[in-house]
């Protein structure tokens, strides 16, 4: 008999699901964070060209409209922002095409929050209060912060502000990664994610929250330029047990730069013959009308969980994984 | 002439299937560094904001050695004409092994370098199973068990049953395995390839 129209998580997952799912809408609640909903259907999607999206037609006779399934919620969060909705938050699904493995699932469970007025390090402080509140029965050890700049160093020896070439070869080749040099070639950002994913992040956060901030500025994505240091992007990326849990940003809120940002993602795109989309012009109306200082961060939750539970793959915390959609 | 050879060439070479980072299975075998290898594990990594990655755990047929590699997602790699076929073992001449395939009496020959440790395990008319790369032996792996008579032991102690302890055996292919104390010269034996090690004795 067919076995597929079973779930592919436990019922003691679903049970947990629940569970964290109530106690993150706690947490907010007790900081008075505005719960919100946006839509996973729109007519543009980011430009980031690591992400690849969903696209689909709308059909209403004779309209014919081709819109996107969101890969994030945060631009029509930060529109809500920009609008006066003061700090807000949302657990919604968020879909990546092309990603299905261990940690990923083509659709995923995402909690974003963004909070009015504070810089990334206030940002952090409640990141590490959310999480050591979830992870209270299973005593994880003290959180650790720690900047990129020295956790790349401390690791392989590298400064990951400063690209050296030889460097970085020589590194590879001697940690046999040699295949990195012709993957990566002379772009920093892709060495950097190369060396990141392989010699950094396994050993990050052993039974720990680890916060790395201050990421490279050429992986700044939507995080302001720190103002003392032009090498440095307002970054935070959260790590427990060597698996990505989060990603945050002290927000970009300057609707020029932000569209000269999108300019660049969209020349790479024609570049590499990806998929062609075009720059969100109602999220950069929002930042000129005035986007309010604030930082967000979003958090994977089904990865949240598999930590949670120690469960080895993501189908073990998912309904029904794609196999089984 | 030589413009011919070429496009004869170009056209083998499509028929080459081409598999893609996201279709490596354990198990699939495709050629790496001019090797055929088989895909042990592939892992996707992909940091939220940045490059994906694939990380193959790949086995290397020639040499049997197992390496890590890492791809850029979506890279391909051309597939390996690898199968395993279970053919009789016929005989040593020597300097080859030759064995055959029992349905269309097809023989293949093969030496000691790819027989490798299997040889040892290896009697005339035992069935093996022959890995072929491009139709050419590439590995030897014998039965998991096999049944051999022992040529070779120093008698045993009287009354001693329990097989603690044991002595070195010399079987008819010319292994040496321990054998528990009791078992004599002229027994038939049953052996685990993948260990080496005496599982029983074998009425015959």
């Amino acid at each position: 008999m067919l076995q597929d129209w079973r779930p592919t998580c436990s019922l003691k997952l679903t049970r947990l699901r629940a569970q964290m799912l109530a106690d993150i809408r706690r947490f907010f609640a007790e900081r008075l964070v505005l719960e919100v909903e946006t839509p996973l259907l729109s007519h543009s999607v980011g430009t980031d060209p690591q992400l690849e999206f969903f696209i689909t037609e709308y059909c209403l006779s004779p309209l014919r409209q081709t819109l996107f399934l969101q890969t994030s919620p945060e631009f029509a969060m930060k529109r809500l922002l920009a609008a006066g909705s003061g700090s807000i938050y949302q657990i919604g699904k968020a879909f990546r095409n092309g990603e299905s493995g261990r940690f990923h699932n083509p659709e995923f469970t995402m909690l974003e929050w963004y909070r009015v007025g504070f810089n990334l390090p206030q940002l952090m402080d409640e990141i590490a209060e959310l999480i050591e509140g979830l992870f209270s029965d299973q005593s994880l050890q003290e959180t650790q912060r720690i900047s990129y700049q020295d956790v790349f160093g401390s690791f392989t020896g590298l400064d990951p502000l400063v690209f050296s070439y030889p460097d970085y070869c020589a590194f590879a080749r001697e940690c046999q990664l040699s295949e990195a040099v012709d993957i990566c070639g002379q772009d920093h950002a892709l060495w950097l994610d190369f060396i990141f994913s392989h010699k950094v992040q396994p050993h990050l956060g052993d039974n720990a929250l680890c916060m790395v901030y201050g990421y490279p500025a050429c992986q700044s994505s939507l995080a302001k330029i720190n103002e003392d240091n032009a090498q440095i992007a307002e970054r935070v990326e959260l790590f427990i047990n060597g698996i990505e849990l989060g990603n945050g940003y002290y927000e970009l809120t300057d609707a020029e730069e932000q569209s000269k940002r999108f300019d660049k993602e969209l020349a790479i795109r024609q570049q590499q013959k990806l998929p062609v989309t075009v720059k969100d012009k109602q999220l950069i109306a929002a930042l000129e009308s005035g986007l309010p200082e604030c930082s967000g961060v979003a958090i994977g939750l089904d990865r949240l969980l598999m930590l949670m539970s120690g469960s080895a793959s993501i189908d073990d915390v998912l309904s029904f994984s794609i196999r089984r959609a | 002439m030589a413009m011919a050879e070429f496009t004869l060439f170009v056209i083998f070479e499509d028929k080459m299937a081409i598999y893609s980072t996201n279709e490596f299975k354990a198990g699939l075998k495709v050629m790496l560094d001019n090797d055929p290898c088989a895909i042990i594990e592939n892992e996707f990594v992909k940091p939220g904001k940045g490059q994906a990655f694939n990380r193959v755990k790949i086995r290397n047929l020639k040499t049997g050695r197992v390496i890590e590699r890492t791809f850029k997602s979506g890279e391909s790699l051309e597939g390996a004409d690898v199968v395993d076929v279970e053919m009789q073992y016929l005989y040593n001449d020597g300097q080859f092994r030759h064995f055959m395939v029992p349905d269309t009496f097809e023989q293949y020959q093969t030496d000691e370098k790819i027989v490798g440790d299997a040889g040892k395990w290896l009697k005339d008319q035992d069935s093996c199973t022959v890995t072929l790369w491009n139709d050419a032996p590439l590995a030897i792996s014998p039965p998991n068990f096999v049944d051999l008579v022992i040529t070779e032991t120093d008698p045993g102690v009287r009354g001693d049953t329990s097989g603690g302890g044991g002595k070195p055996a010399t079987l008819e292919t010319g292994a040496v395995v321990r054998v528990p104390l009791f078992v004599q010269i002229g027994e038939l034996i049953r052996v685990d390839t993948r260990t080496g090690e005496y599982v029983s004795r074998v009425k015959e």
